[in-house]
């Protein structure tokens, strides 16, 4: 049960981007809610946060993290990749399956699932491998972790696509026994056999081998009809292209279960970047080109697609100081998701912070089926909360990230929008845009258990 | 200009510049002693990734006629085997007091990430890399074909640059290096240059290159051409489906004895014949092509030393402490103070 | 390399195009006189202005000996690639070298430029001229001697003797190489700065 975490009064937060209020948080949930609340006359201590000009909206949840434990915690550990979630407004990340050993039995994800819990910065959710060490060969035991501590719900190949059909159609089919989603990268292998980056002018100049958008919109076209024909859920990981937006698009008309994400990288930045042939941009799926981001940015506002999520993915430097060929893919994300996304949605009107909410945390949650995360910020609701300085300006240095992955694509870039506040289980994890201290669980001294 | 990483954005006046001094290398070439004190005391390392004897000694051959140091180092470390990393050889050769680094590399872009990192402060030439260009190669086929064009016109190549001159490139365009260089540095050169290949081996974006595209290697010999440059292929692009069989792609795509005749017949006695080497005689190039007169095969070769002299040349003989001035400025400076010598 | 200065820098005509006409008429007897004669004279000018400078004086020699023909004793000799200060300077391209076609092994060789300063070009000359032959003998003529020599060399024909401090700059303008602010040639000597 909720912990001793005191109590706050957030005072004048504009709500959702809307009419400021009062939010009073106590006992890891909002007690509160109206304008006026008084500090005064109660029988607790109240902590008084000014929050005029910050927008409060719901602690954001990532569909798509790479936190490395266990195997790389030289690339990343859970403990750091969490402090930096809360600090880039987090309450709750999908830590993905590709861990040395794989997160592919309940084991692992229980293992994730404790680091979590014993770093307490965020909600870690684990992600299931759907196949054995992501092989793409075997089911991997699904039932036994979705039964487990974990709770697992989503399932995931990430980094490999499950192009078997057949298995893709067995794992979407098994998933709905405990109402599970199928994550798919969506990469055809054969097209993209040594593939560097998109395909099309540039990579035509740079003799880097193209990694061309069919490759990732005919598994998507696939998975759809697949979806509908088992009548399952699934979910498109990292949509990069116009086509494959337009393919969700015809999808979700057809009443397809399908959701998608989009990283925040996809929205704003084009292979044209990829001249420098810094590795710092080489990422999985590739950086596209403007149509596609401009695409990208209509589907997100359209709700064609549903979320966005980090593929927050660290990298030790070696991994990127190298040639271009030789270097890692990935990106850091996760304290530059919520600026980056205010710059190209909310600065460009596509979007409201209302719709932030959504995209940011209340659709997330519902993919991953996270009860008590992407709730209204009303009494009675978990205080899963977070204040944002919408007015802020700040330059991006990936040596001052609480990630130990210094490979962001956006250093440098000047950047709106700060969090000031993370509430999680209604602890603030984060204050005055610091670290404060982790959500102190209960059990967490028994987190081995 | 400090490195020579790509033709891609090597202004006009760089490249006859290149050219123009590659000239007066060339007629050191023909002296009876060959070498000049120009770069005595520097260091010139040729780091090659990847094995292709015949660029490193046309650079080492080039680099000691200038005088300098050479040093050859082979790096361990292909696209499958993780070798020594590029940082680590990079900090290795600065630490050597290389004042120039020859790099030739499988991976496209490797060239740019040295001049681009603090790992080294030396002057880096690119020899070659991945499918990406390869810029002392473009410089002497420009070079070969600006003498051969300036003898028509009856005029001296100094200064000179290719307007009007039809090239036709053949071949395997998609993993071609030296197509690439060619296109650009002949585009800025004003030539007119047309890429001749099967649609398999063209890379999804040529269109927006400053080319005409064909298919048919036949229509554009009869629509006139003033040189024909064959590309390498390598017979192993047929396993992954490039094309369907050596047999095919050279009866379509090679410059055959058939081809040859036709030059004759279509009335181009001056249309020459070029190719980078080392040649796939049967394959895109018949034998008698590769030894026709037409052909300019050597003489490429020994452009590529004086090409490779001037860019060494241009690279290392200024003062490198110091930001390198316009080359405009540069060289009117040089000239008007000779009183200050 | 070049002094681009902003205020006016005070300079005086020291030789006129009369002047120097008159200094390259004397200068093409003397060469006749020390070689006895046009037998093997070979005349090397070192670019840039050294070269016009050449042209002029074996037309002198012409003139004054109708068995020579001026064209085919003229050459250019380029010392870029001899210098030692190439290190301290921005890049050079260097200038063509053109011998005539009688060579220069056995011949008389007389180098030709404008200015005569630290010598050093003079220096890269010779070690220019050693790798393309064997001259019988090597001679030097220079418009302008200014002095400040920091090598053993003289010259063996003068224009004028022009005694300089360091800080000034002696400017050479020909008709064939330069142009005056202005625009229209020019053949004139000038010295820039104060003594
Ligand atoms: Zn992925």
């Amino acid at each position: 049960m909720a912990a001793n975490t005191g109590t706050y009064l957030i005072r004048g937060a504009s709500i959702l981007g809307g009419e400021p209020a009062d939010l009073l948080i106590r006992d890891g949930v909002i007690a509160e809610t109206g304008t006026g609340l008084s500090a005064e006359d109660r029988a607790e201590d109240v902590t008084v946060i000014d929050a005029s000009g910050l927008v409060a909206l719901p602690g954001m949840v990532d569909v798509h993290t790479h936190l490395r434990e266990p195997g790389r915690e030289d690339a990343e550990t859970v403990e750091t990749g969490t402090r930096a979630a809360a600090l880039g407004g987090y309450t709750a990340v999908h830590a993905m399956a590709n861990s040395t050993p794989v997160a592919d039995t309940a084991g692992v994800v229980e293992q994730v699932y404790t680091l979590g819990r014993t770093a307490g910065w965020v909600d870690v959710r684990p992600v299931g491998a759907v196949t054995v060490g992501l092989a793409g060969e075997q089911l991997a035991e699904l039932g036994a972790m979705a039964d487990s501590r974990a709770r697992v719900r989503m399932f995931s190949d990430d980094g490999i696509c499950v192009h078997d059909p057949v298995l893709m159609r067995r794992a979407l089919e098994y998933v709905k026994a405990f109402d599970g989603v199928v994550a798919q990268h969506a990469q055809e292998p054969r097209l993209t056999a040594g593939a560097q980056m998109n395909e099309g002018e540039v990579s035509a100049v740079l003799g880097l081998a193209g990694w061309p958008a069919v490759a990732e919109e005919s598994i998507i076209a696939r998975d759809v009809l697949l979806a509908q024909h088992v009548g399952s859920r699934l979910h498109v990981c990292h949509v990069s292209t116009a086509g494959s937006v337009e393919i969700i698009r015809w999808a979700k008309e057809r009443g397809i279960n399908v959701t998608a994400e989009v990283t925040p990288h996809h929205l704003l930045l084009t292979d044209d970047l990829v001249r420098s042939y810094d590795p710092v941009f080489k990422v999985n799926p590739p950086l596209r080109t403007d149509a596609d981001v401009q695409a990208l940015r209509a589907g997100l506002a359209d709700g064609t697609i549903d979320v966005v999520g980090t593929d927050h993915a660290p990298h030790p430097s070696e991994h990127k100081e190298c040639e271009w060929a030789q270097a890692a893919m990935g990106m850091t994300g996760l304290e530059t998701a919520l600026s980056v996304v205010q710059h190209t949605m909310i600065e460009t009107g596509l979007m409201t912070w209302a719709d932030f909410a959504r995209v940011t945390s209340t659709a997330a949650a519902k993919i991953g089926r996270l009860a008590d995360q992407g709730r209204p910020l009303e009494a009675g609701e978990p205080a899963n909360v977070i204040l944002v300085d919408p007015a802020a300006r700040w330059t991006v240095d990936p040596f001052r990230m609480a990630t130990m992955g210094r490979n962001s694509p956006f250093k440098g870039r000047e950047l709106p929008g700060k969090v000031v506040a993370t509430f999680f289980k209604g602890h603030p994890t984060v204050l005055d845009g610091e670290l404060n201290t982790p959500y102190p669980y209960a059990d967490s001294t028994a987190g081995v258990a | 200009m400090k490195h020579l990483l790509s033709t891609e954005n090597l202004s006009l006046a760089n490249a006859i510049r290149i050219l123009d001094t590659a000239e007066e290398m060339a007629a050191v070439g023909d002296r009876e002693v060959k070498k000049l004190p120009a770069l005595r005391g520097r260091t010139v390392v040729n780091l090659f990734f990847e094995d292709s004897t015949r660029t490193r000694i046309s650079f080492e051959a080039a680099a000691k006629r200038l005088s300098a140091d050479v040093i050859n180092f082979a790096a361990r470390g292909s696209s499958v085997s993780k070798g020594e990393s590029l940082k680590d050889t990079a900090q290795t050769l600065s630490a050597m007091g290389a004042d120039a680094v020859v790099i030739r590399h499988w991976a496209s872009g490797a060239p740019h990430r040295l001049a681009a990192t603090d790992w080294i402060d030396a002057a880096v030439i690119n020899a070659g890399d991945g499918t990406h260009e390869h810029p002392t190669q473009a410089l002497l086929d420009a070079f070969t074909m600006r003498r051969h064009w300036a003898r028509l016109a009856g005029t001296g190549s100094e200064g000179a640059d290719l307007k009007g001159m039809r090239v036709a490139i053949a071949g395997d365009v998609l993993h071609s290096r030296v197509a690439r260089s060619n296109v650009w540095l002949l585009r800025t050169l004003g030539a007119e240059v047309t890429l001749v290949a099967p649609p398999t081996l063209l890379p999804i974006g040529v269109e927006k290159w400053p080319c005409k595209i064909s298919y048919n290697m036949d229509e554009t010999l009869e629509q006139g051409v003033d040189a024909v440059m064959m590309l390498r292929v390598q017979g192993e692009r047929m396993n992954a489906s490039f094309f369907p069989s050596t047999r095919e792609y050279s009866r379509r795509w090679g410059f055959d004895d058939n081809r040859l005749k036709a030059l004759d017949t279509l009335g181009m006695k001056d249309t020459i014949i070029m190719h980078p080497g080392p040649m796939n005689r049967g394959l895109e190039i018949s034998a008698a092509a590769a030894d026709s007169p037409r052909s300019t095969v050597l003489a490429q070769v020994r452009n590529g030393v004086s090409v490779r002299m001037a860019a060494l040349y241009l690279l290392l003989s200024g003062d490198t402490r110091e930001p390198a001035a316009t080359p405009a400025l540069a060289y009117a400076g040089t000239h008007s103070t000779k009183e200050s010598n | 390399m070049t002094s681009v200065t902003s205020a006016p820098v005070p300079a005086r005509v020291v030789l006129s195009q009369a002047d120097i006409d008159r200094a390259l008429t004397r200068i093409a007897h003397e060469i006749l006189e020390a070689n006895k004669g046009s037998q093997d004279l070979v005349l090397l000018g070192i670019p840039r202005r050294g070269y016009p400078l050449a042209l002029r004086l074996a037309e002198k020699i012409a003139a004054a000996d109708s068995t020579v023909d001026a064209a085919a004793i003229v050459g250019q000799l380029d010392v870029t690639m001899f210098r030692d200060d190439l290190s301290h300077q921005g890049t050079r391209p260097p200038y063509p070298t053109k011998l005539p076609r009688t060579g220069i092994d056995n011949k008389v060789v007389v180098l030709i430029d404008d200015v005569l300063y630290s010598g050093r070009t003079i220096r890269a000359a010779l070690d220019a001229l050693i790798d393309l032959g064997r001259p019988r003998i090597v001679r030097l003529a220079v418009l302008i001697d200014r002095g400040h020599r920091e090598l053993p060399i003289r010259a063996d024909h003068v224009g004028k003797n022009l005694p300089t401090s360091s800080a000034e700059k002696v400017r050479v303008r020909l008709a064939e190489t330069d142009t005056a602010p202005g625009g229209s040639p020019v053949n004139e000597v000038v010295i820039e700065g104060r003594s």
